[in-house]
């Protein structure tokens, strides 16, 4: 191979090694191409379809004085939302979203606290990247096919949880928990496993070392420094469960969930569903201020 | 806590005999990891209120040793008794026994005055007596205003200070350090070095401590263990352990010996034993010169010379192969002289000279 001697003082040299050289001498245009399309991307996709979403839930149907034609005013008014607020169903529905999403993550967190300590501090090397498949390994199946491998589980007529166990709790609120608990159980077990492996062993061996048992240990020194893990984990179930209305449909019976309101109004009255929508958004971002003002975000 | 009833843990006339009640005492204690032996078979007697090191280089079992006396790994085999009291299988938390940790595990979530005080809390001594036994550990440790701030803003050093605080707020009946100073810089390990010396004399807390260093051992221990391949391989105090070592791996070990085969030692100093002689007992003497009448000598070839501030480390080999390190004060007026591929002639004194019972011959040189 012919060997090509490359002065480095010489200020020609080939076309890249000259555009190198002006990226090198410009760092914000260094950054403009790292992140032009991204960022674009960002704007168009996410902010654009929010404010899309807000704008159109501002927008409301009016009926004419014959009561026969709907008309779309575009006068910007809160109807939507004081109907939201003021009628009970919709209240009900966003209370006992909320409800499920928090049960959700309680489940998720308490198997996931066991299974992960078991994963970081326990289990030999081969055994713990085995189980970070296993856990995982939900993730790559299809989310229809849990849906209703779940229904196969719960029914309660010949359902596998009725065969097995003789009960089951059937389809409704409580199914629909279960399954949910089941599909967003890795989004929880993974953060608390890395923050949990991030946890010096020397921390564990100086509480039991001063005198504290376990359960004082898992308390006072455990806890405390995974909280960011578990804070992040509780984004994802949280946030997941709150977006679902599918599993509800599957497993849920007649529960409905803010997600199911939206999916039934988007064709008959779009603005309404834009409204409805904003209620998890709203729901995202209060429970995102209050992680935040807890220090748990500090340390992601 | 009921009086532990006494084991009578020494022969009469063994040379681990102690004047003070024994504090920690080790049965052939062996560890094994898997087929691997990480400690094999040791004995030992730590004396109440001793300073004592277990010094050996990393992979020597010394770490694994402390840590199966502080509870953290269950010996394969042999007991452990902390104060005549078999321990062996006892929880960390039931052991009179608080460790330093290398990394200082301070909990990054509490102030100063809250890891101090962790284990007071959990053996809920009242708040006004926390509070107090917690300002005189700070104290202790020159750490009075710091009691509020968190482990992230303080320095290495300070750290330091505050694992020792923690671990010797509950006045354990011994003290476990795992080289503690181990990630501190020369200065400043130098300064604790003479601080924790200070503290143990103190407290009159036995300290026992771990360490790669045999330089730190020397300075600090009443009487250090040297550990090899999970052995103890020689126990004595620093001047027993620096003047007479032995084995070969001590000599080779705790600072820089020459190493001489019986061979070597035969032609070079008239015995028939392995023995060494450290490099600042051997003088180069000066050309047209002549050794005293008491000196032994030979002649020697300069193959290398090494700078090292307060003294010169030269390194040679005589007609008869056997390669000799020779330290020469900086200040000495022969050193000019000293230059690599010249002829010299080297002198010691025949009582520098020490005998091991061993075969072998390397010229072997620890860390300095």
């Amino acid at each position: 191979m012919a060997t090509t001697t490359i002065d480095p003082m010489n200020n020609r040299g080939g076309l890249r090694r000259r555009i190198s050289r002006v990226l090198y001498q410009r760092p914000r245009l260094r950054l403009a191409l790292l992140l032009g399309g991204p960022l674009t991307w960002l704007l168009v996709a996410y902010v654009g379809s929010l404010v899309a979403l807000l704008v159109t839930s501002l927008y409301h149907f009016q009926s004419d004085p014959t009561g026969l034609v709907q008309r779309l005013v575009t006068t910007p008014s809160t109807t939507n939302y004081q109907r939201v607020i003021d009628t009970q169903v919709y209240r009900t529905v966003a209370f006992r979203t909320i409800g499920a999403a928090l049960a959700v993550t309680v489940i998720d967190l308490l198997i996931a606290l066991p299974v992960a300590f078991y994963m970081a501090k326990i289990a030999r090397p081969w055994v713990r990247r085995a189980l970070v498949v296993a856990v995982t390994m939900p993730l790559w199946a299809g989310y229809l096919v849990k849906g209703y491998a779940w229904r196969a589980m719960l029914d309660p007529a010949g359902g596998v949880l009725h065969e097995v166990f003789g009960r089951s709790p059937g389809f409704g609120l409580s199914g629909t928990i279960v399954t949910l608990a089941y599909l967003w159980l890795p989004y929880m077990v993974i953060p608390v496993y890395s923050g949990l492996e991030r946890l010096p062993n020397s921390l564990l061996e100086a509480s039991t070392d001063l005198g504290a048992k376990a359960g004082r240990t898992f308390v006072k020194v455990v806890l405390p420094q995974i909280r960011p893990s578990i804070v992040a984990g509780s984004i994802f179930t949280f946030a997941l469960t709150l977006g679902d209305f599918y599993m509800a449909q599957i497993v849920g019976g007649t529960t409905q969930f803010l997600g199911n309101i939206v999916y039934r109004e988007f064709s008959a009255n779009l603005p309404f569903a834009a409204a409805y929508a904003t209620v998890p958004v709203v729901i995202m971002i209060v429970y995102l201020a209050a992680a935040r003002s807890s220090g748990a975000l500090e340390e992601l | 806590m009921p009086e532990p009833a006494l084991v009578d843990d020494v022969s009469p006339g063994s040379p681990n005999r102690l004047p003070n009640g024994v504090a920690v005492s080790l049965r052939g204690v062996t560890k094994r990891f898997g087929v691997v032996t990480v400690v094999d078979g040791v004995n030992l007697d730590i004396a109440e209120g001793e300073f004592f090191s277990m010094l050996g280089p990393s992979g020597s079992g010394k770490t694994t040793m402390l840590r199966m006396i502080a509870g953290f790994e269950l010996p394969s085999e042999g007991s452990v008794l902390l104060k005549g009291r078999d321990v062996t299988r006892l929880p960390p938390f039931d052991r009179d026994v608080n460790t330093v940790f290398q990394d200082y595990a301070l909990f990054p979530h509490m102030s100063v005055a809250q890891n101090v005080a962790y284990a007071l809390r959990v053996r809920r001594v009242p708040k006004p007596e926390r509070t107090r036994r917690v300002d005189e550990a700070l104290a202790t440790v020159r750490l009075d205003d710091f009691g509020s701030r968190r482990p992230h803003q303080l320095s290495g050093g300070q750290r330091q200070r505050v694992a020792l605080a923690r671990a010797l707020v509950n006045r354990p009946a011994v003290l476990l350090l795992d080289e503690p100073l181990g990630a501190l810089d020369l200065k400043l390990r130098e300064e604790m070095q003479v601080e924790l010396k200070g503290i143990q004399q103190d407290v009159g807390i036995t300290f026992i401590f771990v360490t790669h260093d045999q330089q730190e051992a020397l300075t600090m221990s009443d009487r250090i263990a040297v550990f090899a391949e999970g052995r103890v391989e020689q126990v004595g105090t620093p001047v027993e352990i620096y003047e007479r070592p032995t084995t070969e791996f001590v000599a080779g070990f705790v600072g820089t010996s020459n190493v001489l085969s019986p061979d070597l030692a035969r032609a070079l100093v008239g015995r028939d034993e392995t023995s060494t002689i450290r490099p600042e007992h051997i003088r180069i003497v000066a050309p047209g010169r002549e050794p005293t009448s008491e000196e032994m000598h030979t002649a020697a070839t300069v193959r290398d010379v090494q700078y090292l501030g307060a003294f010169v480390r030269v390194r040679t080999e005589t007609a008869g192969g056997a390669r000799m390190v020779v330290d020469v004060p900086t200040a000495s007026d022969t050193l000019a002289e000293i230059v690599a591929g010249t002829q010299c002639t080297l002198a010691w004194r025949a009582e520098s000279v020490r005998a091991i019972g061993d075969t072998k011959s390397t010229n072997t040189e620890g860390a300095t």
